[in-house]
């Protein structure tokens, strides 16, 4: 069995005071993991706290030697000007891995101010799997998509994921049945 | 009505450097949503001009030192927003008003700071409008692609638990260099037109970032150049020219661009 990109044992995160846990799940390379639990459980406190951005009050989280991390925020950062279109937006968030898919090939030519809301948070979680990180972490990436655009991000993570595995929040359990190898439910 | 005199192409030049960097900083503020910050450093820079004239230090290096201890207290100081550029802005002005009420030097520095001195620029202001346009190129080749990656992506540095620090206090850095030598060369006022009026015209106009980029310059150098020439011929002091020049042309542009849907 290969070594995992990241292992947590008896994990307790949080800010303040603790949110979350003690969890203990581990990820595999190649592996899309989706988080499931109530709203305000802590799933995205568990996305910080593996981004550096939470507390960690008990327990390990272990990531592999030398493991590459790429974050998106629940809310992609979206400016009421942005003069910059999507090969701007790509080529700044270095995702070169592969092509965009087709369906957003016609986006790129166009400012980020004028895509629709769905369109705008494809092509920010593209901007994120399309890069060379190790572990993809995705919160709520359904966030304003139709279920056109859900199926089209399902595709996407079902894809062979090479080396590098993603785990991600939604509050779509459909989806997340669609897109994940395997769920964890947060209690 | 004054005429052009070789003596003017020292001040010229100078100028135009700081132009075509102030433009290309500027852009990278206003998408930071951090403009303010160069209307601090100039303050700042100002205040400290004055009180280097006042013990002999040439304005330019003045400027220098007190617009980098501004960035290295904002950076180091882990500041957040506008606010600590809010309060660069009134300490800047306080100190500048003291310091000009209370020296030999009196009212006429303070009022040239502001106002601006550009047909007044010699070697020194020459030498670090060169300095800074060099510096611009060069730290924006290096930080350019980092500052809006972090705009977009934040996190990832932290995520990869690389310092960003370093990036930040460079940029608070070139920005605090642009505006202290733009504010001893031209004076306050006409160095925050050039760092805020074309980032402002070009983000509304441009189709992408490159654009973006090459419209603010072009309007900045042409609205310069227009302005230098403006300013002698009606013999009128340069800074209020170039800022009412700018003004103009931005607004009219401006209102008659198509305006961009946000959905």
């Amino acid at each position: 069995m290969p070594q995992p990109l990241l292992a947590a044992r008896g994990l307790v995160t949080g800010y303040k005071e603790p949110v979350l846990g003690p969890l203990s799940f581990s990820i595999g390379p190649g592996e899309v993991v989706g988080l499931w639990g109530a709203n305000g459980c802590g799933k995205s406190t568990l996305l910080r706290a593996i981004a550096n951005k939470a507390r960690i009050f008990m327990g390990d989280l272990e990531q592999k030697p030398g493991l590459t991390l790429a974050w998106q925020i629940q809310q992609p950062v979206r400016l009421d000007e942005m003069p910059l279109n999507g090969h701007d937006y790509l080529r700044y968030a270095k995702a070169g891995r592969e092509p965009p898919p087709a369906r957003m090939i016609p986006w790129l030519d166009q400012r980020l101010d004028t895509l629709s809301g769905g369109q705008f948070q494809l092509l920010a979680v593209w901007a994120i799997l399309g890069g060379w990180a190790d572990l993809v972490l995705l919160d709520e990436p359904t966030n304003n998509l139709d279920p056109e655009g859900q199926q089209t991000l399902a595709e996407i993570l079902k894809t062979e994921q090479d080396t590098r595995a993603v785990l991600l929040t939604s509050h779509e359990r459909s989806f997340m049945e669609q897109a994940c190898d395997r769920v964890i439910e947060i209690e | 009505m004054m005429s052009w005199d070789p003596l003017f192409a020292v001040p010229f030049v100078s100028g135009l450097l700081i132009a075509a960097a102030l433009s290309t900083v500027g852009a990278l503020l206003r998408l930071r949503n951090e403009w303010l910050a160069a209307l601090g450093f100039a303050h700042l820079a100002g205040a400290s001009a004055l009180i280097g004239l006042a013990v002999h230090v040439p304005a330019v290096f003045g400027a220098t030192f007190g617009a980098a201890v501004g960035a290295i207290i904002k950076t180091l100081g882990r500041f957040r927003g506008n606010t600590v550029y809010a309060l660069m802005i009134l300490a800047g002005w306080s100190v500048t008003l003291l310091v000009a009420a209370n020296t030999p030097l009196g009212s006429v520095l303070g009022h040239a700071m502001v106002e601006g001195q550009l047909y007044f620029a010699g070697v020194s202001h020459l030498t670090a409008a060169g300095m800074l346009a060099a510096a611009t190129v060069a730290g924006l080749y290096w930080l350019m692609p980092i500052v809006i990656r972090n705009r977009f992506f934040p996190g990832h540095d932290a995520a990869n638990r690389v310092p960003a620090w370093r990036w930040l206090l460079a940029f608070d850095l070139l920005t605090a260099l642009s505006m202290a030598v733009a504010t001893a060369t031209v004076g306050l006022m006409a160095a925050f037109a050039l760092v805020f009026v074309p980032p402002w015209l070009a983000f509304r106009l441009a189709a992408n970032w490159k654009q973006a980029l090459l419209i603010s310059l072009g309007f900045a150098t042409n609205g310069y150049v227009a302005a230098f020439l403006l300013a002698l011929w009606l013999d009128q002091p340069f800074g209020p020219v170039l800022v009412a020049l700018l003004l103009i042309i931005a607004s009219i542009m401006h209102a008659g661009s198509r305006r961009v849907d946000h959905p």
